[in-house]
């Protein structure tokens, strides 16, 4: 029997808007718990001082510190490493089966667990180079980590810029870097800053390559190879060692604002950017 | 820069500003241009005219070596700027393509302002300075009839103005760069009559100063703008001449019926 249309088109608004819908409310849902548990606990006291009593009480000042220093560290490693990956694959090199072979070996590395990274950046960084647990270990895990994001996402990016604009540029006597840096990048910018703050996120959220690499002291670092303890990190330890369920989830509301407002600037900056170009 | 190559000797008309002889372009296997020798007559507007497919594009893109963007592309014979083989491996494209600029089929500005879509090419040759660089955007936009339309606004995205003047644009912007040569692929393919108007009389002017390649699928274009005319098919050239001997009173056949309007 044959269904008419009007009515498989009801269906699908239906079972679409549904789906949307569904997603939507699960994550409010998560949001608002987060939020209602975790709350009450937070205070301004709460963000500014340091923790008492391995976290039972006090605040979590140097977690929240550590939490921006990582993902910075590792963006700042990652970032020129990744975007110059993907320039050189997208504007310097044919594609051939090299090209493919290192897409191929990048899609992998984006799908391994997060805890190998911390399982190798333990061995490699921590004790094999003796950088032991710091802020520059866990950043270089990081950074490797994220990197086929940014490669990827940098790459799409790039080659969604017209070729028109790239065969302009050089009847116009620019030379490929030339029109790399004044034409191509600009013009892939959003893309690019997309894929950096999805590793952003990932970085901030990161918990099992963390704690293998930057460790998770309490105490405030003052240097690339001091050690330091994330938000996540610190949530983890609060609610697994049964230290403070208030204060792990008082993190845990912290860290969810802290990744909202990161997407926020983000949207906003990305606006401003897009809308200075069109005028 | 040093070339054995010596020019073929002049016989009458114009100097010759590019040499072409026995170009054949291939992409892949597949040869596009088949062996076409001319000249590029200095201070005077070429016209090349054909139906689509005959490598008129391919012609061009050879002169400015745009065709090396293409990974499989290669060439054979030579094209002689000045007396200086352009293909010689000491030549640098770069500074060929500043000297000899290139107008596309669709306007095509740069993603951000007027003013600055003018001043790309010079910044590259490292012309600054804020006076300097707007008396050049001035006087390009003036040359291409444009100045009165957007004086007023320079500072605005090149994506907001109208498909007329932005083609417009894109002619101040090559004129911009002070090159030798101009080479436009079918430049009024997507605009309206009096868009087209405005560019033909651009150009009839700016050949005072500058020789000029014209590509142009309409053939009442070349028949009013074009000095010399050059007829292309599947690749070869099959006739060049004076305008008028093209459209009166053709040597070829094929010429005959494609200028006629009986294929094409």
């Amino acid at each position: 029997m044959r269904i008419e249309p009007k009515h498989t088109q009801r269906a699908a608004v239906v079972i679409l808007g549904s789906a949307t819908l569904f997603t939507l409310v699960i994550l409010v849902l998560i949001i608002v718990f987060v939020l209602e548990k975790g709350l009450p606990a937070v205070s301004l006291e709460f963000l500014f001082t340091k923790p008492q009593e391995m976290g039972r009480a006090g605040g979590i000042l140097p977690t929240l510190v550590g939490t921006i220093l990582l993902p910075l560290v590792a963006i700042a490693i990652a970032m020129p490493l990744g975007v110059g990956t993907a320039i050189y694959l997208t504007e310097y090199t044919r594609e051939t089966r090299l090209t493919r072979i290192i897409r191929f070996g990048t899609d992998c590395l984006a799908g391994i667990p997060s805890i190998i990274f911390g399982l190798f950046g333990f061995i490699f960084f921590v004790t094999t180079l003796g950088m032991g647990w710091s802020l520059l270990s866990g950043g270089l895990t990081l950074a490797i980590m994220v990197l086929p994001t940014i490669i990827r996402t940098s790459e799409e990016a790039i080659r969604a810029v017209p070729n028109a604009y790239r065969e302009v540029s050089c009847s116009l006597g620019a030379t490929r870097w030339e029109t790399v840096v004044k034409v191509v990048l600009p013009n892939a910018l959003p893309g690019i800053v997309t894929g950096m703050m999805l590793s952003v996120g990932r970085s901030i959220g990161e918990t099992a390559a963390v704690i293998f690499t930057a460790g998770s002291s309490l105490r405030m670092p003052h240097s690339v190879f001091d050690s330091t303890r994330t938000m996540a990190v610190h949530f983890y330890i609060l609610a697994r060692e049964g230290i403070s369920n208030e204060n792990a989830y008082g993190t845990a509301a912290v860290l969810v604002i802290a990744v909202l407002l990161v997407n926020m600037l983000t949207y906003w900056l990305m606006h401003r950017f897009i809308a200075r170009k069109a005028r | 820069m040093t070339s054995s190559f010596t020019l073929v000797p002049e016989t009458v008309g114009p100097p010759t500003k590019i040499a072409v002889r026995d170009l054949k372009v291939f992409f892949g296997k597949q040869m596009a241009l088949r062996g076409v020798t001319l000249d590029v007559p200095a201070c005077r507007i070429l016209g090349i005219i054909g139906p689509a497919g005959s490598a008129k594009t391919t012609f061009l893109r050879a002169l400015n070596r745009m065709n090396e963007l293409s990974p499989d592309s290669h060439m054979e014979g030579q094209v002689v700027l000045d007396g200086q083989d352009v293909y010689h491996p000491e030549f640098d494209p770069v500074l060929l393509r500043k000297r000899v600029g290139m107008v596309f089929a669709l306007p095509m500005p740069l993603p951000m302002s007027i003013h600055d879509n003018i001043v790309y090419g010079p910044r590259l040759c490292g012309i600054r300075g804020r006076s300097t660089l707007d008396e050049l955007v001035e006087s390009s936009l003036k040359a291409a009839f444009l100045w009165d339309e957007v004086k007023d606004r320079l500072k605005t995205s090149a994506l907001r103005l109208s498909g007329g003047q932005q083609q417009r644009l894109c002619l101040a912007r090559t004129l911009a760069m002070q090159p030798e040569v101009i080479m436009l692929d079918e430049p009024c393919s997507g605009l309206d009559p009096i868009s087209t108007a405005r560019i033909e009389e651009a150009l009839t002017t700016l050949k005072a100063r500058y020789s000029i390649v014209l590509v142009t699928n309409n053939t009442k274009q070349a028949a009013r703008v074009a000095d010399t005319t050059a007829f292309f098919l599947m690749g070869e050239l099959i006739e060049l001449g004076p305008t008028s001997q093209i459209f009166t009173a053709p040597h070829d056949k094929r010429t005959n019926e494609y200028v006629t309007g009986r294929f094409g």
